[in-house]
């Protein structure tokens, strides 16, 4: 089966469903890089290359180049959504929700609920999340965990490129607000993606790595770094079950639930900041659905709570370790012994 | 040589690394080739392996729990007489051997192709090479060619042995255009054979393939050096149709468990990779109606079309049946209604998947057919 990183299996998903079905739209700034001014028409495809092609193939009219402006790409496409097209609109960083989070908060996220079940909302929010690339504090944030505390909007967390061309297609499928959180050191990373179009559905956990001693639940680039330390702690003879959620909204709480059942031990991985977080959520679920099979506290592995800093080491030092995801393990697996 | 390693075996195409679950033989227990020495999980399915000689096991070297790659020394066998610094300096002085795809093992060089034989794509697997009929594999419903994974390669010594992904399954076009009965699918066969430039074959089909085979044997007979049919549909009218039905339906990984472990007498036989790789194939965009249509054809309202049941027993190729008494998807009574008109192997802690689950008992007896 072919290799694809998640840049390509993104724009495949993409391109295939657009084929498909022609009320889908893409829109957002440079998701072209030039179209409607002199010059070349295609230049970008978007600022990391996701979009690259499709107005060619698509024209003007569904691959719509904007301004900079989040709060009328948004809003056009909450519009557009709830009166029958399918926009796919690109919020380049999610950092920047919050010049348009009207849109995406009280109006897309409540359409459905405001209008007695007859409007829809198929709109998909693509937007990159993550730090590590000396961004700053105003390009490197995750804020999924604010996404997925919103009822009305569903978000995905993909970690690999055979989940993101899935999950992109499942989400452009779906009547709801998706937002979708792609993370910007990722973009590269290669898996096994087949050709055919094909769907994954939200609300189901994948489970990495099996393993009877540690439950670890971690996302996106967070997955791999649980990975690394996966492999340092099999050599002291501690086997964790890593499990990707995939999804933060719809979570698939039984997946997690079950882990920890037989391991009675979680550790949480997020590179968001603590409060508040993906990482507390699962926690409190944890204690309060699974609170007799605990063998031990649960630990979370986050961001410390301060913005994103930009000094390279500062930010390494920021961004949770397969050093620190180890230590924590061993910690919880060796409690009480 | 005296002293023989028993190493890591590579079952399949994507098998890497396997474990060690644990041992049937201890350090001094007399072994024959056929005596089962210990199981191994994959990323697929378990299996048993058998000591393929006669020796002493002197030597237990992968420990249970182990995860060793293909090639890895897991014991040594040698006769009683053979001393033990003999021994000691064989284990110290194995090496795993470097896997050459070039001139290696025929199984590791193998990738699968594609051929175009009438309107679709299909996907097949060829390793081994002789000069007599090949041997052909055909899968079962929602099944692909690495059914055969503990076949293929076993069966493949001095024989052409191919496998194929019927249409609308495995790496084969999705969307079926011709017909879909078996006879639609045995001039699939007769189109893969042709395409091919092979003649006559020695047939393998397991339940929807068995049937398949049966079909292209019972039209073109002179082609069909042995026909091997394993619990096979369409030889009685009985089948587990909430199998069917949730096999069709399933989407999720906790749903997908409970059908397959249908397929199976021991349920912890199929993993979590297994339930994914079954999940990854059923998630593309047209498997779900492409099966749907086909469970239509085949068993409508759960009940099969049983026409092969008079015309196998009168059918002048050499053939057998092979079937797991503990089958949950196609009684074993199927099989033993026709056991007195033609060869009949029933196996014992066998399920709907007897090629896998007892894969060298199954490779026995179809090496012996092939031979006779």
């Amino acid at each position: 089966m072919p290799q694809k990183t998640i840049r390509q299996a993104l724009n495949e998903a993409l391109r295939q469903e657009m084929r498909r079905d022609p009320s889908i739209i893409v829109i957002g700034e440079d998701v072209a890089g030039g179209a409607g001014s002199a010059g070349q028409r295609d230049a970008y495809g978007g600022v990391l290359g996701v979009t690259k092609g499709l107005i060619g193939e698509f024209g003007e009219a569904r691959v719509i180049d904007t301004p900079i402006t989040e709060s009328a790409i948004m809003g056009a496409a909450a519009g557009a959504a709830v009166t029958g097209l399918r926009p796919v609109a690109e919020l380049m960083f999610s950092d920047f929700f919050g010049v348009c989070f009207d849109q995406i908060f009280n109006q897309a996220a409540k359409f459905r609920y405001m209008f007695g079940g007859k409007a829809r909302t198929p709109l998909v929010i693509r937007t990159m999340v993550g730090a590590g690339r000396s961004a700053a504090a105003q390009h490197s944030q995750s804020p999924y965990h604010v996404f997925t505390s919103v009822p009305g909007l569903k978000c995905v967390v993909p970690s690999n490129a055979y989940d993101a061309k899935g999950l992109l297609i499942q989400a452009i499928r779906d009547d709801d607000p998706v937002v979708f959180c792609e993370h910007k050191l990722m973009y590269d990373l290669r898996a096994e993606v087949p050709d055919e179009p094909y769907t994954i559905p939200f609300g189901e956990a994948n489970i990495v790595r099996d393993g009877d001693d540690v439950t670890v639940v971690a996302l996106a680039r967070m997955v791999h770094y649980a990975m690394t330390a996966a492999e340092e702690l099999e050599k002291d003879g501690i086997e964790i079950e890593l499990i990707d959620p995939r999804t933060t909204s719809p979570l698939d709480e039984d997946t997690i639930l079950e882990s920890v059942e037989r391991t009675g031990r979680l550790v949480i991985v997020d590179e968001a900041t603590p409060r508040c977080s993906i990482a507390t959520d699962i926690a409190a679920l944890v204690a309060d659905k699974a609170f007799d099979a605990l063998k031990a506290p649960i630990r979370r592995v986050t961001a410390p709570h301060t913005p994103v800093p930009f000094a390279p080491d500062l930010e390494k030092l920021y961004i949770p370790s397969p050093e620190k995801i180890a230590a924590a393990v061993r910690d919880v697996h060796g409690y009480g012994k | 040589m005296t002293v023989t390693p028993i190493t890591m075996p590579k079952w399949g195409l994507t098998m890497t690394e396997g474990k060690v679950l644990g041992w049937l033989k201890r350090e001094g227990d007399a072994v024959g080739p056929n005596d089962e020495l210990l199981e191994i999980e994959t990323s697929k399915i378990t299996n048993v392996m058998e000591a393929g000689e006669n020796g002493i096991l002197r030597r237990v070297v992968a420990a249970q729990g182990a995860t060793l790659p293909i090639g890895a020394l897991l014991a040594v066998l040698a006769p009683a007489d053979t001393p033990d610094a003999e021994i000691e300096a064989f284990v110290a002085g194995f090496v795993v051997p470097e896997r050459d795809d070039a001139a290696g093992d025929e199984a590791e060089a193998a990738a699968p192709r594609e051929v175009v034989a009438g309107d679709y794509r299909l996907h097949y697997l060829e390793i081994g090479a002789g000069d007599g009929p090949p041997l052909l594999f055909i899968h079962g419903f929602g099944a692909d060619l690495n059914s055969w994974m503990f076949n293929q390669p076993a069966l493949a010594e001095g024989r052409r042995a191919i496998a194929l992904d019927l249409p609308g399954h495995g790496g084969s076009t999705k969307a079926l255009t011709g017909p879909i009965d078996s006879a639609g699918f045995a001039a699939d066969i007769d189109r893969f054979l042709d395409a091919l430039g092979i003649e006559r074959v020695h047939l393998v089909g397991h339940s929807m393939g068995g049937a398949i085979a049966l079909s292209f044997a019972g039209r073109q007979s002179d082609r069909v050096a042995s026909l091997t049919l394993i619990a096979a549909a369409e030889l009685g009218a009985d089948v587990n149709a909430a199998f069917i039905d949730g096999f069709v339906k399933m989407e999720r990984r906790r749903e997908a468990q409970e059908v397959l472990r249908l397929l199976v007498h021991d349920p912890d036989l199929v993993s979590r990779a297994m339930v994914e790789e079954v999940l990854r194939y059923k998630r593309l965009d047209g498997v779900a109606d492409t099966l749907r249509r086909i469970a239509q054809e085949w068993f409508p309202n759960g009940i099969q079309r049983a026409g092969w049941a008079e015309i196998v027993k009168d059918l002048p190729v050499p053939r057998q049946i092979i079937w797991g008494r503990e089958d949950r998807i196609i009684p074993v009574a199927h099989a033993e209604a026709l056991a007195a008109k033609l060869p009949v192997h029933i196996l014992d802690n066998a399920g709907h998947l007897p090629h896998m689950e007892k894969a060298a008992e199954v490779n026995r007896l179809i090496a012996r057919l092939i031979a006779a």
